[in-house]
């Protein structure tokens, strides 16, 4: 929440850089002395954990790129020759690998967070709008970079995905050409990919300082969804209170990062990008990465034609369209109330949104047939009904529970409900919101 | 024309990722194997590296390629003929250091077994000399053409990356290796220079006989499970794995071990999949070794983390 400053330099430099760049009192006014609700609970912790995946991702690419060549006939070489002779190479490369699943596990909590507690609604929109672009520049990154180590699902990969572009009308083809650089994916895609897949990285960067910066406007949303009416009650300064308790929460997510990295760096990749790309042997089942499947479903779910729109281009748009969508969500979801806590009816949709995408999630991994595209299709049916239908509609038919006064408040009642929950004596169930902690 | 055909592939492919294989099944399930490096503390059984390499060297080396191995690979810390220190008995002067790679007399006399094609030379030749560390291992054949010719039409996989490229890689090489019939299957005739293996990620659909079939081509299910041999017929009737370009490589006796290991396929097979496993994932144990230390200062480090926000928060109503 944007504040007076409170910083004070203490010594004679500190003074002298605040009146030419005042960088200290930056950081000091946005990460120590930033009143940040008190009631945060670990949800509020994958922001921080995302900008140390970032971080990560960062280090480890610059050191694979000073030995990776991009060219089709030495890259998968390269790679392997990281994995065995540069020093502390597996390691870059496990870590670079994981690391992009281990952002996107991070991302995805981190958006159901927003969701839940509403955090995409007034005064926060462009707050939201930004991280919808900065999450569609993680999708495009990812996908160029597992491109680059040209492995047959690499290459495949790449074929498919690409090819999508195609159905579009009239500019579908030129643009496909474009990606590709000729007439098919080759030596100039991968060039190209991997310029790009350097350049996006700092593109994210740029967009999370605005998307910070959005943030430190209005100030943290909070699970109760009520605004901070009084700074000295409902806050607490950022640093040491919500250093410490991110920084508990990153330490645990490290724990996670390094279980994959050091004991199943391969449980997360698909066993065919560890053969060298070929282009005339198609692999059997052509899976993206873990963390694309449930769009990847939404793609293949569309298998007819609707109107003049063939099942291709109609396939494309909803997939595309189910993260455009987010882009209008503060305006879909009109209701004043943030938090679901107090929703009780969104509530339960929401949690069927969850079942949804993790159900969208196993289908993009089967194969596209019979049982499986009618689930399919039923999912991405309720995914678009959740945003487009039933928050609209609940804007207006909802009666939500009433809000408590402040986050204080929020809270003493929390503690009286625990309390009570302890006690041997009846609960009613049902309609209490209960902590989604 | 390729180009276009390959881009028309791509297009169907994005259409209908699998069409094909779904009808004929699959392969028999896996073997599962307790193998050496598996678990958070596992590490390489080195005189099984050893062995395997024996058997890499003396059986599959005729067919396969291992580009992505160096000589010089085997002596690094993790592989199967990693030394600390020279051996006494070879009296070798203080100045040689046996952990370095290029110093290790069993890599060097290795590597020497080996003739290697050099060059240019100063007229413009090639010229052939004795394997050095610090060489590749030498492919069997000059080029993928030749070895797909001299194969039936089945160019033999590079090995450096086996392990690691088919699912459950270690079993799928251990069941693969060890689970060719004995004899030749009841239900299905395998065309000469092809070998049937149920483990095999194939279509046994075109090899049925003919008396298997119905008229529109399905398969006569209980006909097939009544006249097949056991293990190989799946809970829905069809014939496990396909047929292939491999003949069985191993058999009873065909590599002798010096350190009295059973000579029998079973433990081949065991000792060559670890050697692949190892050629895949060279720096397994410098992982997991790492690991450990890495693990153990998370967690005390989330221990601190985790007392020190309780303390700095026990004053907050929360």
């Amino acid at each position: 929440m944007s504040h007076e400053s409170t910083y004070v330099p203490s010594t004679g430099i500190e003074k002298w850089i605040d009146e030419r760049l005042p960088i200290i009192r930056l950081g000091y006014d946005s990460f120590v002395d930033f009143p940040t609700p008190k009631n945060l609970n670990y949800w509020y912790t994958f922001g921080g954990i995302l900008a140390i995946c970032l971080m990560v991702q960062i280090v480890t690419g610059v050191v694979l790129a000073m030995h990776y060549t991009a060219h089709t006939s030495l890259a998968f070489q390269s790679v392997e020759e990281i994995m065995r002779d540069v020093n502390y190479g597996w390691l870059m490369r496990y870590t670079h690998a994981n690391g992009a699943s281990m952002f996107f596990i991070a991302v995805y909590a981190h958006i159901a967070r927003g969701l839940y507690y509403g955090s995409y609604k007034e005064p926060r929109e462009i707050l939201w709008i930004l991280g919808v672009v900065i999450f569609l520049l993680m999708m495009a990154t990812a996908f160029m970079g597992y491109v680059l180590p040209w492995g047959q699902m690499s290459f495949w990969g790449a074929t498919v995905i690409t090819s999508l572009f195609s159905a579009i009308p009239v500019i579908g083809d030129p643009i496909k050409t474009l990606l590709w650089g000729g007439f098919s994916v080759d030596n100039p895609t991968l060039n190209r990919f991997y310029a790009l897949h350097y350049l996006l990285p700092f593109l994210i960067a740029g967009a999370v300082i605005l998307h910070i910066w959005a943030l430190h406007v209005p100030g943290n949303n909070n699970p109760s969804g009520v605004e901070v009416k009084d700074v000295k009650k409902d806050t607490v300064p950022f640093h040491p209170y919500y250093t410490v308790k991110d920084g508990f929460a990153i330490v645990v997510f490290l724990l996670l990062f390094a279980t994959f990295v050091f004991y199943m760096p391969n449980a997360l990749g698909h066993p065919d990008n560890y053969i060298e790309a070929d282009p005339l042997v198609t692999p059997a089942h052509i899976v993206p990465e873990w963390y694309f499947l449930p769009f990847y479903a939404m793609l293949r779910a569309i298998d007819f034609n609707f109107l003049f729109i063939n099942s291709k281009l109609g396939g494309v748009i909803v997939m595309f369209g189910s993260i455009l969508i987010w882009f209008v969500l503060p305006w879909l979801d009109r209701s004043k109330v943030r938090s679901m806590r107090y929703r009780p009816i969104a509530k339960q949709f929401f949690f069927l949104l969850m079942i949804s995408f993790f159900a969208l999630g196993y289908l993009g991994a089967m194969p596209a047939e019979g049982i499986y595209v009618a689930l399919a299709k039923g999912f991405t049916l309720y995914y678009f009904a959740y945003f487009l239908v039933i928050l609209p509609v609940l804007s207006v038919t909802e009666t939500p529970l009433p809000l408590p006064k402040s986050i204080s408040e929020a809270v003493l009642a929390d503690k009286n409900q625990k309390g009570k929950a302890k006690s041997p004596a009846p609960i009613t169930g049902g309609a209490q919101p209960s902590p989604a902690e | 024309m390729l180009k276009r055909l390959l881009s028309a592939a791509a297009i169907a492919a994005a259409a209908l990722p699998m069409a094909a294989g779904a009808a004929t099944g699959g392969t028999k399930p896996l073997k599962d194997k307790e193998w050496s490096w598996e678990g958070p503390f596992g590490r390489y059984d080195k005189p099984q590296l050893q062995r395997g390499f024996q058997v890499y060297r003396e059986v599959c080396a005729n067919c396969h390629s291992l580009k992505l191995v160096a000589f010089r690979h085997l002596g690094e810390k993790g592989g199967p003929f990693y030394v600390e220190e020279c051996p006494e008995e070879l009296g070798l002067g203080e100045s040689t250091d046996c952990s370095v790679p290029s110093q290790n007399p069993i890599i060097k006399s290795l590597a020497a077994e080996y003739t290697i094609t050099d060059g240019p030379d100063e007229f413009g030749d090639m010229f052939e000399r004795p394997g050095l560390p610090a060489d590749y291992f030498p492919s069997p054949y000059a080029n993928v053409q030749q070895a797909t010719a001299a194969n039936g039409g089945a160019y033999p996989p590079d090995q450096s990356l086996i392990a690691k490229a088919r699912p459950h890689g270690p079993d799928y090489i251990y069941s693969l290796l060890t689970g060719y019939p004995d004899g030749e299957l009841n239900t299905i005739e395998v065309p000469p220079g092809n070998y049937y293996n149920p483990y095999y990620p194939g279509d046994t659909l075109g090899l049925m006989k003919e008396e298997y079939l119905d008229e529109e081509g399905h398969l006569l299910e209980d006909k097939i499970r009544e006249d097949e041999k056991e293990g190989y017929v799946s809970k829905e009737g069809y014939i496990y794995g396909g047929a292939f370009k491999m003949a069985p490589p191993l058999s009873d006796g065909i590599v002798t071990y010096e350190d009295g290991s059973p000579e029998t396929v079973s433990q081949y097979a065991e000792d060559v999949t670890a050697f692949l496993q190892w050629a895949a994932e060279p720096k397994l144990e410098e992982r997991k070794g790492m690991g450990t230390y890495v693990m153990a200062y998370l967690f005390i480090f989330a221990g601190v983390t985790y007392a020190s926000y309780r303390q700095v928060w026990r004053n907050v109503e929360k």
